[in-house]
């Protein structure tokens, strides 16, 4: 039980990464546009990230955190989408 | 390991590969719409899969009860937060990207 422990949190670890990955285009990134896209798929990933620490720790409070940085998340990329157009609404 | 667990560690392994063909596309591809494809598309997978591996994971009945929340509630709101970037992008006039004009880019 140990190493299938250690398995999801070397998962958990891959996403942490791939969100530093994603953070590259944040610096980069062209328009605003683009980086509202890799900051809300490093949050993403972020929830990926918790969601595996809670199932690798048996801590199940912890996907009461993913689920509040889920919310957060889309409503950050919607708030900003709003932000930047004029009349109508974006969806 | 029993069968149970094999399936954790496969969807668990097919939704890092999807993280990872998420994370290439949003360095790799070329202008705002083809990265806006590729973070609510495979990113989206790469969650619902990894997530899937958390309920499977987690024993007792209200965790992964949270878990099918969590899945159901960013298969929902992931591809709807790229469109509307997506669409902002668009109503400030960002032209996609072509390969006529500028050639190989």
């Amino acid at each position: 039980m140990v190493e299938f422990a250690t398995a999801l949190l070397a998962v958990a670890a891959a996403f942490v990464s791939f969100g530093v990955v994603a953070l590259y285009r944040v610096f980069a990134g062209p328009t605003i546009h683009d980086r509202v896209i890799a900051v809300n798929v490093a949050g993403t990933n972020t929830v990926i990230a918790i969601a595996l620490v809670a199932a690798a720790f048996e801590e199940s409070t912890f996907l009461d955190v993913a689920l509040v940085y889920a919310l957060l998340n889309f409503l950050l990329s919607i708030a900003f989408s709003k932000f930047n157009v004029e009349h109508g609404g974006v969806l | 390991m029993t069968p149970v667990e094999w399936a954790i560690v496969a969807l668990a392994a097919l939704g890092a590969f999807f993280g990872a063909v998420a994370a290439i596309g949003i360095v790799r591809m070329p202008d705002i719409y083809t990265r806006a494809h590729a973070a609510s598309k495979s990113d989206t997978l790469g969650a619902v899969l990894t997530i899937a591996a958390v309920a499977l994971a987690l024993e007792s009945g209200l965790s992964t009860i949270k878990a099918v929340l969590l899945v159901v509630f960013m298969f929902l709101t992931n591809p709807t937060a790229a469109h509307a970037i997506a669409r902002a992008a668009e109503d400030q006039g960002i032209e996609p990207w072509t390969t006529d004009e500028e050639g190989e880019r």
